[in-house]
Order: structure tokens, then C-alpha cells, then sequence
């Protein structure tokens, strides 16, 4: 066909010029993307691991039950207080009573329903704990994050003296490594000498409480969340101030002409002029949050009691560290199908709300 | 009387917003001023100063001993060189193939060439940690052919830390952007002079398209600069290290408060100066990059 071969103005390319110019991007990209993703859409239904010792099977769904298979037991008559307060100790001598009923299962946890109590075990028990310390940290670090990021970006908005460097001040931990944040937020944050209790003291006074901030399993994930919205906030507040921009100047004129109060001009035009941002930011920060690793890897390495394991982290625990490649592809394919609803939600509510 | 009241709280007022501004800017900077100030103290003094202002000043205790240890004992300085090259290599060859596929993509016109623009843009919503493991497993499996003869495998080496990332799909999207609003009558121009498209890509829209280099530059180099997880996943050696799972590692190992802040400093200090004197591509670059992305 003359039109592959010959260049013309409006006719096709050369085939070889099309290669030369596409070939290398569209080589690694099949190589580095398409490649394996498909493996891992592949592995995730069979037994593969790193170093092979059993014979590679389709093992079907099987990764994917593992992930959310529950068992549910009632617990047997507790003698008295202890006993019932102590639930793995009852589930380990059912276990052992009955070894075959409990195959593959371990302990997750204990609920009381209906005046009757059961023990809840799980195949992957690691697994829930890590997807709720996920949602937990998303519902801190979202909210968080963007509140901060709005309000530096009104400040920031105003014209004073000295804006442009305070911008830059609250940006400037946007470029900084991850890694580097953490380790200093683990001086920070260190139990004795850290900044942080150090101030509590000096506020407080002696007595005052001096938290083990990364080392207590209910207050680690809270620190994590709050150094990665003072890390983070910066990039959203840039965001911000660019949909602030949008907002025309008249619409406040005219507010001020009725006498409107700064907070009346918040409510009713910056904060609906900002819906499309704020729905941007919040669901970007959503699926940010959900990729949780760096800030955990470096400052917890998911301890303590894996209370700031996350879905990524356990991911690439297993996957990486345990050499359990089947498993670990369906988990982070797992984390992949939230992402994509996420973003395919936010943009039909972008949609939706115009321009 | 009322004009010196007005004036008295306008006054009031400033001081307040000034107030504000300097604890807001302690909140933000104050991490990373620390981290300077402490890396040239002995790690005694870091501590004791701490909870006071005498943390972000320098006294008599001031030295580099510091950061002579973090080059002796954490061999920080092959480490940045490993970043470095990566960092450099990475962002000269990822400009060129990634602008030559948006170039071939936005004014060529070739058969599949829409199935293959979807393809990238659906590229960009894969996150990297699902490719993370079977990539892993790739790299092991693959050849590589240099002077000391062929190796299967690509563990433990520098290129493992380039080539799986010199296409990128944000980076294709970017150019293409641009390049839909390099007018066709430029590239028809050198088509009636007889060029061929290589040569109009390289002579004609690569030199109006600095902008978008620019940017693009700024978002590779982020990226390969920080790079965490896959050098963890890949690189077990010293030889290959990058600066960041060096910092890791003797951040682990390290009790030596100082010198961790030595070697924090160290690797944070070119990407800041650097960020100051181009502020402003930076806040583009890293903007576009979260909006588009």
C-alpha cells in the first residue's frame, strides 16, 4: 500500500519512522507494565513462589478467599473472668482439641453478640488487621491533610508581607524525602528526649504524660498520620490556591457590598467555588493514603502488634520478604480494584459537578 | 483619639498575624532546620538541646565530625554517586524516548495509534506496587550483555534502577499535551523540505518544547531521586545502593542521632537548593504532576 510506504501530508507515516520514534517507549512499556501486570493477574491464581519448592498450580480463588476467609466459633463456657478475658488462650486449646476443623486458621478476634460470645478466627488475620489499620489511617490523614492544606492555602491567599516565603516554608517538606521526614520525625517523636514530649513537659509541667508515640500500638498510627500530613499538606495547598484562582473577585465584592461577615463569605462562595477541588483533593488524598509504605517501613516496620501494618505493607511482606508471589499479586491486585474504583468515582463526580 | 484607637489595634492586629506566622513557619521548618543543626553536633548535645531554641544554633560543640563518620563508616559518598547516575541517566534518556512517543502519538498518524494512546493513559492508574513483585521476578530472569561478558540477572545493579522506569506514561501524556498544540503546519513545513519525522521531531519541536522539558525533568528526578521500594525489593549490596535505603539502613543501624542527621542532610540539601532557585517550575512541575496523574 502506498500510504505505508510513501510519507504524504495527510496520509500515514512510514511504519519504520512510527518504530523509531514509539518503538523504545512502547518496547518497555510492554516489558515493565503490560508484562507484569499480567503475570501478577496470573499468579494471583496460583501457587507460585520465589524460590519454587512444590508443584505450580491453578489454585483458582483460593488466594483471594485466603484474604477474607472468617471462622466463626462459640466460645466455650469461660470458667471464670481470667479465662474470658484471655480469648486466644481458649481458641489455642480448641485448636488443639480439634486440630482439622481449625486447619489453616488463626486467632483474629472476640465479639459478644446477643448475650453469647464467639471467637472470630481468620486465614490471614494479619491481612484484616492491615486493611483496617488502612481505612483507620485514611480516616485520619484525609481529613487531616486536607483541612490543613485549605487553611494555608486561604493564608497564603491573602496579600501580606512575607506570603510568598511562608508558601514556600509550607512546601518545603513536599520535596523532601519521605525517608528523610521519618527519620527525623523518629527523633521527634523519640519517648525520652524527643521534641515532643519534651514540650509536653515544658508545658505541663513534670507529670506531664510522655506517650510512646511509635511504640504504643494505639497511638503509632496516629504519629504516622500526622507527620504525613505535615509532610503532604504543602502539595494539596498548591492545589487549593489554584482552585482559589477560579473564584472571580466579584463574587466577594459583591458579599462585601451586603456587609457580609469573613466566615459567611467562606460558607457560601469560596468553599462551594472549591467543591471541585475539594472532591479532587480528598479522593487523590483518599488513594494516596491507601498506598501507605515508605513512612511504615522506615519508622515501624509494622510493629507494634501490627497496629500501622498496611495493606501494602503486608503485601509486600508477603510477597516480597515470605517469597509468597501468588499471594502477595492477589493482595496488591485487591489494592488495585479499590484504587480504580476510587478514581473511577472521582471522576463521574467530576464530572457531575461541572466545570 | 479614634484614628490613634484604629491605628493602636491595626497594630495589635499585625503583631498577632506575625505571631502566627513565625509558629506556623517554626511548625514546617523547624524539622528540617533541625535536622541541619543537629548534624554538626555530637550526638550528647542533640539531645540535651532538644526541646529548647538552642537546638537550631551552633556552639561550641560545632564540628564536622559528623559527616566525616557518615563518609567513612556509611559510605554515603558512592551512595550519592549511585542516586546521581541513576538520577541523571534516567532523566537524559526518559526525555527523549518518552517525547519521541508523544511526538509519534500526537502528529503522526498511524494505524492504532488511539488503542495505544488509551493504553498509556490507562497505564498512569496502575500503581507501581502491583507491577512491584512480578517485576521483581523479570529483572531476576533477565540478560545483560557488558565488557565482563553476559550475566542472567539483573540484581544488585544500577541499570536494574533505570531501565524498568525510562518509559512513563506521565511523562508521554505530558509531551502529547504539548505537542497537540505544536501547530501541524510546522511538521508539514519539514515534511515539504523533505525531512524525515525523526528529524523533525529533533530539529523542530524538541527546541520549542523547553517548558515541558523542564517540568518533566523535575518530575523524573523526584521520583528516581526517592526511590525506597524497588531498590529495597532489588539492590541487597553496597555496590548499587541508592542514598535512600542508605539512609534506611544506617538510620536502622545507627544510634548516632548525629550522624543520621548528617546523612539525612547530605542527601536532602541538592534537591533543596536546588527547589529554591527554580521554585517555580518546581511548584508547576509537581502541581501538574499531582492534577494530571
Amino acid at each position: 500500500m502506498a500510504s505505508d510506504n510513501a510519507p504524504s501530508r495527510f496520509g500515514h507515516a512510514r511504519w519504520s519512522e512510527v518504530a523509531v520514534l514509539a518503538g523504545p517507549a512502547l518496547l518497555l512499556f510492554a516489558a515493565f507494565v503490560l508484562l507484569p501486570f499480567v503475570l501478577a493477574v496470573g499468579f494471583s491464581f496460583t501457587n507460585v513462589k520465589l524460590l519454587q519448592t512444590e508443584r505450580i498450580e491453578w489454585t483458582g480463588l483460593d488466594n483471594y478467599t485466603r484474604m477474607f476467609a472468617l471462622k466463626l466459633v462459640d466460645a466455650p463456657p469461660a470458667a471464670n473472668e481470667t479465662e474470658r478475658a484471655m480469648p486466644q488462650r481458649q481458641w489455642r486449646q480448641m485448636k488443639r482439641a480439634e486440630p482439622a476443623g481449625f486447619d489453616g486458621y488463626q486467632y483474629l478476634t472476640d465479639i459478644s453478640l446477643g448475650g453469647r460470645h464467639y471467637l472470630i478466627g481468620a486465614r490471614d488475620p494479619q491481612f484484616l488487621r492491615s486493611i483496617v489499620n488502612t481505612f483507620l489511617f485514611a480516616l485520619m490523614v484525609v481529613p487531616l491533610q486536607t483541612v490543613l492544606a485549605l487553611a494555608m492555602a486561604l493564608w497564603v491567599n491573602q496579600s501580606f508581607r512575607g506570603r510568598v516565603v511562608l508558601r514556600t516554608v509550607f512546601f518545603s517538606p513536599v520535596v523532601t524525602s519521605m525517608v528523610v521526614v521519618a527519620a527525623i520525625w523518629g527523633l521527634i517523636l523519640h519517648t525520652e528526649a524527643g521534641l515532643a514530649n519534651q514540650m509536653l513537659r515544658a508545658i505541663l509541667g513534670p507529670d506531664a504524660p510522655q506517650p510512646d508515640w511509635l511504640g504504643d500500638p494505639h497511638l503509632a498510627m496516629l504519629s504516622i498520620a500526622i507527620m504525613s500530613a505535615w509532610q503532604g499538606a504543602g502539595f494539596q495547598m498548591l492545589i487549593f490556591l489554584s482552585g482559589l484562582q477560579g473564584i472571580s473577585i466579584d463574587q466577594y465584592e459583591a458579599a462585601d457590598v451586603m456587609g457580609a461577615s469573613l466566615w459567611q463569605k467562606f460558607i457560601y462562595i469560596t468553599l462551594p467555588g472549591l467543591k471541585r477541588t475539594l472532591v479532587f483533593v480528598g479522593l487523590s488524598t483518599t488513594i494516596m493514603a491507601f498506598g501507605l509504605f515508605t513512612q511504615v517501613d522506615v519508622l515501624t516496620g509494622g510493629g507494634p502488634m501490627d497496629s500501622t501494618s498496611t495493606l501494602i505493607f503486608h503485601s509486600m511482606r508477603v510477597g516480597f520478604r515470605e517469597q509468597d508471589i501468588a499471594y502477595g499479586s492477589a493482595m496488591t491486585l485487591f489494592f488495585f480494584l479499590f484504587v480504580l474504583l476510587l478514581s473511577l468515582g472521582q471522576k463521574k463526580l467530576m464530572e457531575r459537578l461541572g466545570r | 483619639m479614634k484614628v490613634r484607637s484604629s491605628g493602636a489595634s491595626e497594630m495589635a492586629k499585625s503583631l498577632l498575624h506575625l505571631a502566627l506566622m513565625l509558629l506556623a513557619g517554626m511548625v514546617f521548618a523547624y524539622p528540617l532546620l533541625f535536622m541541619v543543626a543537629a548534624s554538626f553536633k555530637p550526638g550528647e548535645a542533640l539531645f540535651t538541646d532538644l526541646g529548647n531554641p538552642a537546638a537550631l544554633l551552633p556552639d561550641a560543640r560545632w564540628s564536622l565530625n559528623n559527616y566525616r563518620a557518615v563518609f567513612d563508616k556509611g559510605a554515603v559518598g558512592a551512595y550519592l554517586l549511585n542516586s546521581g547516575l541513576i538520577a541523571l541517566l534516567s532523566v537524559g534518556a526518559g526525555i527523549f524516548i518518552n517525547s519521541a512517543a508523544a511526538f509519534a502519538l500526537a502528529k503522526l498518524k498511524w494505524r492504532g495509534q488511539g488503542l495505544v494512546l488509551t493504553l498509556i493513559i490507562g497505564l498512569l492508574i496502575v500503581p507501581f506496587e502491583v507491577l512491584a513483585i512480578p517485576m521483581l521476578l523479570i529483572v531476576s530472569k533477565l540478560p545483560w550483555l557488558d565488557a565482563s561478558g553476559l550475566t542472567i540477572g539483573w540484581l544488585d545493579t544500577l541499570h536494574v534502577q533505570i531501565i524498568p522506569f525510562l518509559a512513563n506514561a506521565f511523562c508521554v501524556f505530558l509531551f502529547y499535551q504539548f505537542f497537540k498544540d505544536v501547530p501541524d503546519e510546522l511538521v508539514e513545513a519539514g515534511r515539504m523540505d523533505g525531512a524525515s519525522a525523526l528529524t523533525i521531531y529533533l530539529r523542530l519541536v524538541m527546541p520549542v518544547c523547553k517548558p515541558v522539558i523542564v517540568t518533566a525533568a523535575i518530575v523524573l528526578f523526584l521520583g528516581m531521586w526517592n526511590q525506597y521500594l524497588w531498590p529495597v525489593m532489588t539492590v541487597h549490596t553496597a555496590g548499587a545502593r541508592p542514598v535512600m535505603v542508605g539512609l534506611q539502613q544506617f538510620f536502622g543501624r545507627s544510634t548516632q542521632w548525629g550522624e543520621v542527621m548528617a546523612y539525612a542532610c547530605l542527601i536532602t540539601l541538592p534537591v533543596m537548593v536546588f527547589f529554591l532557585l527554580f521554585q517555580k517550575q518546581f511548584i508547576r512541575s509537581v502541581v501538574g504532576a499531582g492534577i494530571k496523574g
